[in-house]
């Protein structure tokens, strides 16, 4: 059967809006368009109900008691920022010490970087070689003065799952708070709140078949009450954590997308880990020296990130040009530095360059699937007749003994 | 990447991928650039007995314009002169492929392969006329050489 082109396969970085969720945002721009912040008329009790219907759905994908508890945001960046600094800034005179990962999202990483300059220590936890924690490491790193804990439900290269349940005893016991990147782990693999005694949870929209620009903040209210500093002042919306008038036709989208990953994660889990493992098994048996990167036991159903010795990844993404897949290769970013992810999990910076990252999704077909593992086949050997390494490891050259010249 | 179409065509349709005999007196050997670096070229010209670069191939580990850049490199090196094939500079494959500002690199990695293959094939003949000499040196085993080369210079020099 014919594959329509060009193929997504990049769901890890955004997702389509289901047309489900499309339809329910829809009316939500024209004639239900009123002010949730409205208390006055009927336009602005409609949008009102409109958005706490959303909470509550969104409060229900991850096992929360109340849509109370949802704070939204324009996204995950904005509440991984407000989780972070609004907890070092509300609990500054309990402590000042913040543990976190190697592999955390920028809007992690580059946070925390922010809150050292402003006088907190942070502590950056290496994970193994498959790219997971150990939930001990974290435990280690624990100080008296520390206040937060935040470690991402699954990585976004690599797909890894981490050990937030584990983790959650230990911050439970020592009293700390636990934050969780959830962004892509939502909908895929299963999380709540209560099994992993997560204190505060971000989330977005896009990753999961919703609009781009909504997000969510999880704080929980009971046992702990997590206390935040707004990062945003202004009308003191949602409950004074987030001012800003919402955006009522996306927070529809979000809440039915939260409950349409509800409904469908066991039976697309399922679905996407059959094409991840038939999409790898064809290039695997098809090419030599490819190299998964992160655990496949620990591992979102739909992400396959393989590293293609001596074919350069930008390289790769042109011969695949129909194909839409990301690189964690330097070519291909802006920094021209390649990726942070799988040089923290030792990955050496050879694999790093030859790095694609496939993500499978809602919407991807078989015969996609056999597509793109038959093209990819195909095009690593032809890049591989024209690349001098490969020619130097068939003739048995050590790569590592010959002297490069770096440049 | 935005590219041209230039690059997109050298990408799509590489000139000259390939490999000559690297012990062949003939045959000079250019293999720069680093694995951890993400770029790796190997040029190669086979000089005919009046000097001209008679055949060029190459083999590159890259991106899509260290591909273009190195499949341009052997089509600009056929028919000319050692001393010709040292006039190529990197800013005439990076305008002739119209290059992004980050790729430039790529360009200069293209002219250090043609410096190090020509650089190669003068100390290959430099070694063959030694050996009738008695201060004989074996010629070295290719590696990955340092681009601009003062001996490239010498010898080029010696032998203009």
């Amino acid at each position: 059967m014919a594959v329509k082109l060009p193929i997504y396969m990049d769901y890890n970085a955004t997702t389509p809006v289901d047309p489900r969720v499309l339809e329910d945002m829809l009316p939500y721009f024209t004639e239900k368009f009123g002010n949730a912040a409205s208390r006055s008329h009927s336009f602005g009790w409609t949008a009102d109900e409109a958005v706490n219907a959303a909470r509550e759905r969104i409060a229900h994908l991850i096992g929360a008691e109340s849509g109370n508890e949802i704070v939204i945001t324009s996204g995950a960046t904005e509440s991984n920022n407000l989780a972070l600094k609004g907890v070092a800034e509300f609990y500054k005179d309990k402590g000042n010490h913040i543990i976190t990962t190697t592999i955390e999202h920028k809007a992690v990483l580059d946070t925390c970087k922010r809150l050292e300059k402003q006088g907190c220590q942070v502590t950056y936890v290496a994970v193994g070689k498959d790219g997971v924690v150990d939930p001990e490491d974290i435990r280690k790193a624990m100080t008296d003065k520390t206040i937060l804990v935040s470690v991402m439900l699954a990585n976004n290269e690599i797909g890894t799952v981490q050990p937030i349940a584990e983790i959650g005893k230990i911050t439970r016991e020592k009293g700390v708070l636990l934050h969780t990147d959830a962004v892509q782990g939502l909908g895929k693999v299963p999380f709540d709140v209560t099994s992993t005694n997560a204190d505060l949870v971000s989330m977005s929209a896009h990753k999961m078949y919703g609009p781009k620009g909504v997000g969510a903040l999880w704080v929980r209210r009971s046992k702990p009450r997590v206390r935040l500093v707004a990062q945003m002042d202004g009308g003191g919306h949602e409950r004074g954590m987030r001012s800003g008038t919402l955006n009522v036709p996306s927070i529809v989208g979000f809440g039915k997308a939260a409950e349409l990953a509800v409904l469908e994660r066991p039976a697309e889990a399922a679905r996407t880990r059959a094409q991840r493992e038939r999409l790898r098994t064809i290039i695997q048996d098809g090419l030599d020296q490819v190299f998964v990167n992160g655990s496949l036991e620990h591992r979102l159903p739909g992400n396959l990130n393989l590293s293609f010795a001596f074919v350069e990844g930008e390289a790769i993404i042109m011969a695949i040009k129909d194909v839409a897949v990301s690189s964690g290769s330097a070519c291909t970013s802006a920094s021209l530095e390649p990726s942070y992810v799988l040089k923290a999990m030792g990955v050496g910076d050879e694999l790093a360059h030859s790095s694609i990252r496939f993500g499978i999704g809602r919407f991807t077909t078989d015969e996609e699937v056999e597509y793109v593992g038959k093209l990819v086949v195909e095009k690593i050997k032809g890049l591989r007749e024209m690349s001098p390494l490969y020619e130097m490891y068939k003739e048995g050259i050590d790569l590592k003994s010959v002297s490069w010249s770096a440049h | 990447m935005a590219y041209s179409d230039k690059v997109i065509d050298h990408y799509e349709n590489p000139r000259n991928v390939g490999a000559l005999d690297k012990g062949d007196e003939q045959v000079g050997t250019g293999l720069v650039g680093a694995p951890a670096c993400g770029d790796v070229m190997r040029l190669q010209i086979k000089v005919n007995d009046d000097g001209v670069i008679q055949d060029a191939k190459f083999k590159t580990f890259g991106c899509g314009s260290a591909i273009a850049s190195s499949s341009l490199a052997t089509e600009w090196l056929k028919g000319r002169t050692l001393d010709q094939a040292l006039e190529i500079r990197n800013r005439d494959i990076a305008s002739e492929l119209n290059l992004p500002p980050v790729k430039i690199h790529c360009s200069v990695l293209a002219e250090d392969a043609i410096k190090s293959a020509i650089e190669d094939f003068r100390r290959k003949q430099a070694a063959k006329r030694a050996i009738s000499q008695p201060e004989a040196k074996p010629a070295e085993p290719p590696q990955a050489s340092k681009p601009a080369d003062p001996a490239a210079e010498q010898a080029r020099v010696s032998e203009g």
